[in-house]
């Protein structure tokens, strides 16, 4: 029985996912990962592996299929120290706007979803009265605007969800982290058009959530620089706000 | 579509460019395209790293598939940059046998261009420590390439610019250390003459290169600074001393082009003077000195190549058989100084029997000179690569942007056995790079 810690990366396969698995294995932790494709998942288990000489197991999670959630609990091999979500769908506004069904599907996949399998593991952790639970959430969350508001509005629920479950949670010993990517460079974003500054890769994201569970940090802005952007864009006034086309 | 350039930003080139997350990703674009190349980090200098139509970015790719720590021999994507591997590996006791000199190039990369290091005269280039190599090819095949299996394929690949197909994985050997950090030794050579035989001297050193002053003239022309090194054991470290020191991030960024008189013979000329006496100063005794400074300089500086400012810049490395170097590299470096055009950086170093078909190395003396884009600088580079030809030499292919065709086919005399491996397994030339275009492919109509 080996004493290593053990991080579950929901969303395994995803840039983000793959980068905070390397952050974790690297600093010697054992990894869960899962994702839709439990077989698509197994070169990157084997990289944490020969990388890092760690353990690294992959399972199948679907976040649509919220039936599923207490098996997956009760199927991993064993409680992890550390549960992370990275799942999450941009979609299409434009679509959603129109149809929904995809409307329906960002919603579920950026709130009820993530939501409601934190909240699983939120149960199994307070009752043994220790883990880290990680919401990857967005700065998009933080005031709904017109190019991406379906996405935005799911987010900002789960942003929400994580801000109660973390209060629940204070007198526990269980911590609750809300990460806010700004831009990050991922096949999510690949051919947007990102600004420069504001914008950082993957491993920074990997890094940033490692970073926020050693030092039990609440909110985390990776690039400090979007806690200004986004202070700024809550504080204008929605008849100013209402008019910006972003 | 995309405007893409090499390292040296000169030529800028409009392609498509792709980035495939699959093998599988990688065979459908191959088999769309009329004329494309794998492209690693793109530090490449000139024009390699980029297609005739389409460029396909390997950087997602950066798989470890499995590692031995009883052998050190690993088998990983082409797209793992050798930075990652270093960082990762290094703190286990293993370095990659050959590193240029910059680490964040790709092993695909490293593999196509059989990069050479500060230890080329005695251990060969990066090429000498890959086992095998698994190749998507233009006719679509994927095909796995060793000495022992599909031999011609694999020294055809090895050097040769990523134009056998695209490499998806290889299996290399690593280098066991007991640490991160070399035992350096500075000497100073008050001529070209006295670096030659300062090199020379090195040739039983692990590791050797020397700094040329390319603006000192007259009886100082090719005065040096000769950097020999070797691997320190944990013993040699001082208390105390972490056994695998971190690579840095840059510590300083050129964060936008700068003006191109930045780098004008005066500010070159200060520079290298200060930086000429302190090494002086320095020779003699030995120190250590951790691998990310001795074997990377440049990667001290994020985006150093934005310095030569927007235009952009060419490098120029050839390589010169022994007999009759003195007199050749002589005149080059004297037509340099004249010239008043400040190199940056000139580097020269011994170069052992290279390992691929179309591998740059030779046994010789290899010298290595920056030039902004500019003015005359074509017509220039002309007259030194007519030396070079003239004395069996050629240049390497990572490095340049310019060369005519027939100093090419004067300084490669491989270049129709390889081109008939390429026949055989790309028959609808569909791997071109815009290299492969101007160099050697058949003009198309």
């Amino acid at each position: 029985m080996n004493s290593r810690k053990i991080a579950l990366v929901l969303g395994g396969s995803s840039d983000i996912g793959r980068a905070t698995a390397r952050s974790f294995a690297k600093a010697g932790w054992d990894v869960q990962l899962a994702g839709r494709d439990a077989a698509a998942l197994e070169p990157d288990a084997a990289d944490l592996n020969a990388r890092y000489g760690i353990g690294a197991s992959t399972h199948r999670f679907d976040v649509l299929d919220t039936a599923s959630f207490d098996g997956f609990v009760a199927g991993l091999p064993a409680l992890p120290d550390v549960v992370i979500s990275i799942v999450g769908l941009l979609g299409s506004q434009e679509t959603a706007e129109r149809d929904l069904d995809h409307a329906t599907t960002i919603m579920r996949s950026n709130y009820e979803g993530p939501a409601l399998i934190l909240g699983l593991f939120a149960e199994k952790f307070l009752a043994r009265g220790s883990g880290s639970i990680v919401g990857v959430s967005t700065v998009a969350g933080d005031r709904g605007r017109a190019s991406n508001y379906v996405y935005g509005s799911a987010k900002a629920g789960f942003s929400a969800f994580l801000s109660g479950l973390r209060a629940r949670a204070s007198r526990s010993g269980v911590h609750v982290v809300t990460v806010k990517p700004g831009f990050v460079r991922t096949k999510m974003t690949e051919g947007m058009k990102l600004i420069g500054p504001l914008t950082v890769e993957a491993p920074v994201v990997g890094d940033a959530i490692f970073g926020a569970v050693e030092r039990r940090t609440d909110v985390v802005y990776v690039s400090g620089k979007w806690r200004l952007v986004m202070f700024i864009i809550k504080a204008l006034p929605e008849a100013v706000f209402k008019k910006l086309k972003f | 579509m995309a405007l893409i350039s090499g390292w040296g930003r000169f030529p800028v080139v409009d392609t498509d460019l792709l980035t495939p997350r699959s093998f599988a990703a990688v065979g459908d674009a191959i088999a769309a395209t009329s004329g494309g190349i794998a492209r690693g980090n793109g530090r490449a200098y000139g024009d390699a790293g980029i297609g005739v139509s389409q460029t396909l970015a390997m950087t997602a790719f950066d798989r470890v598939r499995s590692f031995d720590p009883a052998t050190g021999r690993i088998r990983l994507e082409a797209g793992v940059l050798l930075s990652d591997l270093i960082e990762t590996f290094g703190p286990r006791g293993f370095l990659p046998y050959v590193v240029p000199g910059t680490r964040f190039v790709s092993v695909g990369g490293a593999i196509a261009a059989d990069v050479h290091g500060k230890n080329h005269h005695c251990e060969g280039g990066f090429g000498r420590y890959v086992d095998s190599i698994l190749l998507r090819t233009g006719a679509g095949e994927t095909i796995e390439a060793s000495r022992e299996a599909n031999p011609d394929v694999f020294l055809a690949s090895i050097g040769g610019m990523g134009l056998t197909g695209v490499i998806l994985e290889a299996t290399l050997r690593l280098r066991p250390v007991e640490t991160g950090w070399i035992r350096e030794r500075v000497i100073s050579a008050s001529d070209l003459h006295a670096a030659m035989r300062a090199l020379d001297a090195g040739d039983s050193a692990t590791y050797s290169v020397a700094w040329i002053d390319c603006v000192a003239r007259g009886s100082d022309l090719g005065r040096s600074l000769i950097y020999l090194g070797e691997h320190a054991s944990a013993s040699e470290l001082p208390d105390g001393a972490e056994t695998f020191p971190r690579g840095q991030d840059p510590r300083l960024n050129v964060p936008i082009d700068l003006p191109s008189m930045t780098l004008n013979r005066y500010s070159v000329r200060a520079f290298n003077e200060l930086y000429y006496r302190m090494g002086a100063r320095r020779a003699g005794g030995s120190h250590l000195v951790s691998i990310f400074p001795y074997f990377f300089p440049l990667d001290g500086v994020g985006a150093w190549n934005r310095i030569y400012g927007r235009r952009g810049f060419l490098q120029h490395q050839c390589v010169i058989p022994h007999e009759g170097a003195l007199g050749v590299l002589g005149d080059i470096l004297d037509r340099v100084s004249r010239r008043g055009d400040a190199s940056f950086l000139a580097v020269l170093k011994k170069l052992g029997q290279g390992d691929g078909l179309m591998s740059f190395p030779m046994p010789g003396y290899t010298l290595a000179l920056d030039f902004p884009a500019s003015g005359n600088i074509m017509n220039f580079l002309d007259e030194i690569d007519r030396l070079v030809v003239a004395a069996g030499g050629r240049l390497y292919l990572a490095k340049d942007a310019r060369q005519s065709r027939s100093t090419f086919e004067a300084g490669y005399p491989a270049l129709q056995r390889f081109k008939e491996i390429r026949a055989s397994l790309d028959p609808m030339a569909k791997i071109r790079s815009k290299l492969s275009q101007r160099l050697f492919d058949e003009v198309q109509p």
